[in-house]
């Protein structure tokens, strides 16, 4: 062995520890990309269909609740706020207040997909499950079905990256426990947050998009 | 490089200016703001709102401010090929109806 590393964490292909947090840094941004990419799809999507049927997705945006949407926003908005917390609690090596903020983000993340859930179940009672049981008394049903088919495919689509979230956080909270997490090894941390701010943002996007934009077109 | 540590102070700020800017767009939702003519007016604004709220995420919760340029490089191609995903296949979809033939897309 040419030398030996003082450092536990440093894996032995990187020179130093910042080279290797500067490489799972990039490596994140990566993957997010290709779901920039991914989102950005069903995005473009719904913006072409929405310019073709406007008359029949501004039906459909007045079907959903803006309260609960409105609220849901907030709770992300805190949750990545009780995220960035976390980060810096990892970074300063404050192992009780880093705890106390996964938890918090953990419970908001809980609390967005519960919110969530109360919405589903209402539209699945409403009929506005596309599919055979989809009613609406509309001339343009089928297009207001189309805009359903797009509501749920991406609310559910970033509901499921919720959900890895929340997994991701009692991974989180677990190694914390343990106390795994110092001031020169909180990358794990850093890197979920990452994760966790890009499905905040997804849903900054989601929000106006479903709930606002196609009252007035 | 040490990881730049942002202040309390900073993070506190951003959720205030996120939970502001919330709290604007839908505000601005119950308002026709292109008086019945500017077809777009509502959306422009919505979508306005959504990208400073986005900024502000990445730039400080994310810490691509305080990130190396290389971090600046990764985020500005994946922002620049999300562009011309949207642009390209609008110029396409939006302009459909600008010349006379081959007919209506809609059936």
């Amino acid at each position: 062995m040419p030398e030996t590393h003082s450092e536990p964490h440093l894996q032995h292909h990187f020179v130093a520890l910042e080279q290797q947090q500067e490489a799972s840094t990039l490596g994140m941004w990566a993957f997010l990309i290709t779901e920039i990419m991914f989102f950005g799809g069903l995005f473009t999507l719904f913006t072409a269909y929405v310019s073709a049927y406007s008359e029949a997705f501004a039906e459909g945006s007045r079907h959903l609740d803006l309260v609960l949407g409105a609220v849901n926003t907030v709770v992300l908005i805190g949750s990545s706020f009780t995220m960035a917390m976390a980060v810096r609690s990892a970074q300063l090596g404050k192992r009780k207040a880093l705890l106390g903020f996964l938890a918090l983000t953990t419970l908001l993340g809980c609390a967005f997909l519960g919110i969530k859930g109360i919405e589903y179940a209402h539209k699945f009672k409403q009929r506005l499950l596309p599919g055979p049981a989809f009613r609406v008394d509309s001339p343009a049903s089928q297009h207001v079905q189309l805009f359903f088919s797009f509501y749920f495919a991406m609310t559910g689509l970033h509901a499921l990256h919720m959900v890895v979230g929340v997994g991701l956080m009692t991974w989180l909270l677990f190694h914390g426990w343990r106390g795994r997490f110092t001031p020169t090894y909180f990358w794990p941390v850093e890197l979920s947050g990452l994760y966790w701010h890009f499905v905040d943002i997804v849903w900054i996007f989601l929000f106006p998009v479903l709930y606002l934009v196609a009252r007035h077109s | 490089m040490t990881p730049h540590i942002v202040s309390t102070k900073i993070y506190v700020l951003v959720l205030a200016a996120l939970l502001a800017l919330t709290a604007l767009t839908v505000a601005a939702s119950f308002y026709d703001l292109g008086g019945g003519r500017l077809h777009y007016a509502n959306a422009v604004t919505a979508l306005t709102i959504a990208v400073s709220k986005a900024t502000l995420v990445v730039l400080y919760f994310m810490h691509v401010r305080y990130s190396s340029h290389l971090t600046w490089v990764f985020v500005g191609a994946g922002v620049f090929w999300l562009l011309v995903l949207i642009g390209l296949t609008l110029s396409d979809v939006l302009t459909r109806g600008w010349l006379p033939s081959p007919g209506p897309w809609s059936s």
